[in-house]
């Protein structure tokens, strides 16, 4: 009898077990995209892994093109100088950068907490399925993280001109085509 | 013979001869008796969706979807705009018009994005707003933007005015147009608050080449001259299981955009709801819009 129970225990903690596994793969599942890295910079060990680290703050000769507009930040607080390919936190955990909001997150809390549940950032996907997460790097350069200006789509027609458009050209923006007016001079 | 058979004889008999007898073929008459969208069994939607599908193969040559699918059981969809965020690019305008199929001439939009001068009174007085700003570059110094749609009333002033039950508001939050259903007497365009729904004046074009083939009944399907169409949270995506983010969702560069199931409280825009200062517009009409605008700074 007490074997019996024993084993009827078993089973139904293995049943609840399965349950709960089966519950969470049923769950939406979310990634992040990739950093978008200008070609051929990645990975930085390429480079630096044969150059001794100089932690001096300085004027760079190299990565010139990169103007640091980013509070009084300078490239080893977030870029590790033993791991070129990591980034690091503050305590000196090494950070990949396909995780790098945990490294932005030290500093934007606010942001970070919004982000992760939603409300700060970008989403595509399935509002109840599998999501992509846009980083904080898909948007923002973190080297100069204020949004930049765009230029705007075409002004929509008043109401007396609803029928002075010429045509529909497309325009490509995040690979996506849409269509937008041409109108008659 | 009874005066009320007379009667009915005779009005039956005057309908008959309304059907032009030149161009009697089955479509028409299916057209002109089809039964009310809300009445039919989903095999009635769906020969109907095929009939419009063969009438747009015929006219065009481009072979389309027309789906038919219910609202999915537990969902009120609810949408979030973050007035911290939006930098007035009209990014969505045109996202919103690709998707949806919109008239391409006359021109026909969804979304309308008003320009307010910093400090400016607004919300209760959308008179100081531009409509039709032009910038180089935006955000225009000095100024910010609230993008303005159909805001999916839960009590909506449109379906009340509508003399023939054209519009109505679906189990999942949507207000619909059956646009076969729409006599275009533009009640609901007077009665809506909001300036959403929009009228085709003229024969919609859309260059078949540019049509967007993955079509629902209520939504983004073929439309035509005089009736009155608007926003439908891009149903045709949102209504699939798993459902896809409305077109303008996924275009904004700036993220302000969010979209969810209002009965989840997981979801994004309940999470918005709950830890943001959200507000609705024109709340004070008591029109319970689905659609909450908030600052996330």
């Amino acid at each position: 009898m007490r074997h019996k129970l024993i084993v009827a225990a078993a089973l139904a903690l293995f049943v609840i077990a399965a349950g709960i596994a089966s519950a969470e793969d049923a769950l939406p599942k979310l990634t992040t995209t990739t950093p978008p890295f200008t070609e051929g910079i990645f990975p930085c060990t390429a480079c630096h892994a044969s150059m001794p680290p100089n932690k001096e703050k300085r004027t760079l000769s190299f990565h010139t093109e990169i103007q640091l507009k980013h509070g009084d930040n300078w490239c080893l607080n977030c870029h590790d100088a033993a791991n070129r390919d990591m980034l690091h936190m503050a305590n000196g955990d090494l950070i990949p950068f396909e995780k790098l909001y945990q490294v932005c997150g030290q500093c934007h809390g606010n942001i970070y907490r919004d982000w992760k549940i939603g409300i700060h950032g970008k989403r595509v996907g399935y509002w109840n399925g599998d999501k992509t997460y846009y980083l904080c790097v898909n948007c923002h350069d973190p080297h100069s993280p204020k949004f930049k200006p765009l230029k705007p789509l075409p002004v929509p027609a008043g109401p007396k001109e609803i029928m002075k458009i010429k045509g529909t050209v497309p325009v490509v923006i995040e690979d996506k085509k849409l269509y937008v007016p041409e109108y008659d001079k | 013979m009874k005066r009320r058979d007379f009667i009915k004889s005779v009005a039956i008999g005057l309908g008959g001869l309304l059907i032009p007898a030149d161009k009697s073929d089955a479509s028409l008459w299916e057209t002109f008796f089809q039964k009310y969208f809300r009445e039919m069994t989903p095999e009635e939607k769906k020969n109907i969706a095929k009939r419009l599908e063969k009438e747009y193969k015929e006219k065009t040559g481009v072979s389309i979807n027309i789906k038919t699918n219910e609202a999915l059981p537990g969902v009120k969809y609810g949408y979030g705009l973050d007035l911290s965020r939006c930098i007035g690019c009209r990014r969505c305008v045109y996202a919103c018009v690709t998707e949806n199929n919109l008239s391409r001439k006359p021109q026909v939009q969804y979304i309308t994005v008003l320009e307010f001068k910093n400090g400016e009174k607004w919300v209760s007085d959308l008179e100081e707003s531009k409509k039709y700003y032009k910038h180089d570059e935006v955000p225009a110094p000095g100024h910010f933007y609230m993008p303005v749609q159909c805001q999916q009333c839960d009590n909506p002033p449109c379906v009340k005015v509508c003399p023939t039950k054209a519009t109505w508001k679906e189990p999942d939050g949507i207000v619909v147009v059956d646009y076969n259903w729409c006599i275009g007497c533009r009640y609901c365009m007077a009665a809506c608050p909001y300036g959403a729904r929009k009228f085709n004046w003229a024969e919609p074009t859309v260059p078949p080449e540019q049509f967007n083939p993955n079509t629902h009944y209520l939504g983004n399907r073929p439309k035509f001259n005089g009736h009155v169409e608007k926003c439908t949270f891009c149903i045709q995506r949102t209504r699939e299981n798993p459902g896809r983010y409305p077109a303008c969702v996924e275009i904004c560069p700036v993220g302000a955009r969010k979209f969810g199931n209002l009965l989840d409280p997981e979801s994004e825009i309940s999470q918005c709801i709950e830890k943001k200062r959200v507000f609705r517009l024109k709340e004070e009409l008591n029109t319970n819009p689905s659609f909450y605008y908030f600052f996330s700074l």
